[in-house]
């Protein structure tokens, strides 16, 4: 049935880790992911968890500490934001290739500099070539769910990979709201027992974790981790199908808002995709046939799915909560794009760079896009599809 | 559409503008509304102007943003009213509520012409004569209930005790003094214009 509860966005995701009690959690605060750390020390203080807390004195060694705890066979997480990603960063990419299934928070931060502390996704699209799965969470619930159904997929013998679940800093991190959530028992049963096949402190079977690889290798375990991240696909759906049996609720690659008869759609992830459902419903009250496509599977990307989704709309935006600095688009853009022009399809489709250091994106704003929208559906085409929103000096 | 009640909050860091936020939040959840608690953060230091958030519906709420047309403002510091436009986008349908002891004609100077409802409170002389101490908070949030009717009197104060008792677990003894902050703050909120 579920429990009815009111919580933040970092609690949602504290609560899911004491209800999975892993066996080692390694973590750096770092602002807005600082309280979930916070709030698991409490567990593991007052024996509501009987987790090994290894407080480190820097992120590098937090991720160091993770990859080792988890290659000795123990189930692992971590949170982190931004900077703190950042300082992980030579340690992440060790993660993914030894096939590590360790699970994080990414509470979405801008990355520095220069200093900014609020949101965007410059820290998780700057990690789209690690090798890491990435989930994306519109509010505290999915954020919650999402951490549930992690491990089982992160972990599945098909897929080790690490995987990180992101939701937007300040905005549903630290906003208190409605949240179901799942019985402690079931969130047990559910995740299950981490029985890894192979771990460095199995007696029975020496290994090396981490050796050289060079000429004669390297190519075919990157292969491998291309593969396998091939594989989490299919495990994503058959973890949620599983999850929905569970809860009720039904989690895909992506979610489509009112797209089944829309002619104008916006793509975008986390929170902004809440604000697009008002808007949405409040554009279909005048007749105009908008829509959404929330991406919560970001890797590995749904291409094909995606590019599916969208062929029958005359006008797509995609909107991306980081700038790629490329002179070309957004990585999401990019992404969305590739996959339209794989399967020939000539949706004009344009993006929007948004949101960039926590600058607030207010129904209006994407009001402003569905209405540019209908511009380029009427006109058929994109003479400047790279564009920002919300921005000052904007045209 | 169903009915989406918006509240901004004007404090001083310090002051619990975004505690009485999130109680807000927490005793309309307890009445079984849908409910988001957030503050904006900026920098945060004691005596810095901060502004926190509610919105409260009986449906699920999916907007993220900040608010910038509230149905009611609370104004827990009246210094704030001389260097922030505490009535900006304020739906003249809704109300502000200022903790001041500061008089109508002096408000309505700082008020930009706002023509909706304005109230006020002696937020200051109500929590030191219930609690011995200067606690805004208390007093601010039962002011919006009554002024905003999210919910009972009755549902409130119900919902308070209990959360009180919680709270201050390890201190009963304030439990009675924030009650008494609360009811007379019911009674005491007066309309000025």
């Amino acid at each position: 049935m579920g429990i009815r509860e009111r919580l933040s966005g970092n609690e949602a995701v504290a609560t899911a880790m004491k209800q999975i009690n892993p066996d080692v959690v390694a973590a750096f605060p770092i602002t807005p992911s600082t309280e979930i750390p916070q709030y698991f020390s409490t567990f593991v203080n007052n024996g509501a968890v009987d987790t090994e807390f290894v407080a480190v004195e820097s992120e590098h060694s937090a991720m160091s500490a993770c990859i080792g705890s988890e290659a000795a066979g123990a189930r692992t997480m971590t949170a982190t934001s931004a900077n703190g990603l950042s300082l992980m960063w030579e340690m992440i990419y060790i993660a993914s290739s030894l096939r590590l299934p360790i699970v994080m928070s990414l509470v979405n931060r801008a990355v520095s500099g220069p200093l900014n502390i609020h949101n965007d996704h410059s820290d998780a699209m700057g990690a789209r070539d690690s090798g890491w799965i990435q989930l994306f969470s519109e509010n505290n619930q999915e954020a919650y769910d999402n951490f549930v159904m992690a491990n089982r997929i992160a972990e599945h013998e098909d897929v080790q990979l690490p995987l990180m679940v992101c939701q937007d800093g300040f905005i549903t991190s630290h906003s208190i709201e409605n949240i179901e959530l799942i019985e402690d028992d079931k969130v047990k049963a559910f995740v299950g027992k981490y029985e890894p096949k192979h771990y460095l402190l199995n007696d029975k079977e020496p290994i090396a974790v981490g050796p050289l690889d060079l000429q004669a290798y390297l190519f075919e375990h990157k292969v491998q981790q291309a593969e396998a991240m091939k594989n989490a696909k299919k495990v994503i759906l058959e973890v949620a199908e599983e999850f929905e049996k569970m809860t009720g609720r039904k989690y895909g690659f992506f979610e489509e808002y009112k797209l089944d008869d829309a002619e104008i759609a916006i793509v975008c992830m986390n929170s902004t995709a809440g604000t697009a459902k008002y808007t949405v419903d409040r554009l279909r009250e005048q007749g105009i046939k908008a829509g959404l496509l929330k991406v919560r599977v970001f890797r590995p990307f749904p291409s094909e799915e995606i590019a599916e989704a969208l062929k029958n709309l005359k006008a797509v935006a995609v909107l991306d909560k980081s700038d790629s600095l490329n002179a070309a688009g957004g990585a999401l853009y990019e992404d969305v794009i590739s996959g339209m022009y794989q399967k020939g399809l000539q949706v004009p489709t344009v993006n929007y760079v948004y949101g960039i250091g926590g600058r607030d994106t207010k129904s209006d704003d994407l009001e402003k896009v569905y209405n540019d929208l209908a511009v380029i559906a009427k006109e058929g085409k994109v003479t400047d599809p790279y564009r920002y929103l919300g921005v000052r000096g904007d045209k | 559409m169903s009915k989406l009640v918006e509240i901004r909050w004007h404090g001083r860091g310090g002051q619990g503008a975004k505690t009485a936020s999130l109680l807000l939040a927490d005793a309309a959840f307890n009445t079984g509304k849908y409910i988001q608690g957030f503050p904006e953060y900026g920098p945060e230091r004691m005596g810095a102007p901060i502004t926190a958030y509610n919105r409260i519906s009986d449906e699920p709420v999916t907007i993220h943003s900040n608010i910038y047309e509230p149905d009611y403002v609370v104004v827990v510091d009246d210094t704030l009213l001389e260097c922030v436009d505490v009535t900006a986008g304020l739906k003249e349908s809704g109300a502000i509520v200022i903790n001041t002891t500061k008089d109508a004609d002096y408000l309505k100077s700082v008020l930009n012409g706002y023509k909706g409802s304005v109230y006020t409170i002696d937020a200051r002389s109500i929590s030191i004569d219930a609690l011995g101490k200067y606690f805004p908070n208390t007093p601010m949030l039962a002011a919006i209930v009554k002024v905003s009717g999210v919910m009972s009197d009755e549902d409130f104060l119900n919902d308070m005790i209990g959360s009180f008792k919680h709270k201050f677990a390890k201190k009963p003894e304030v439990i009675e003094g924030n009650m008494k902050a609360i009811e007379v703050s019911l009674k005491e909120v007066k309309k000025i214009q």
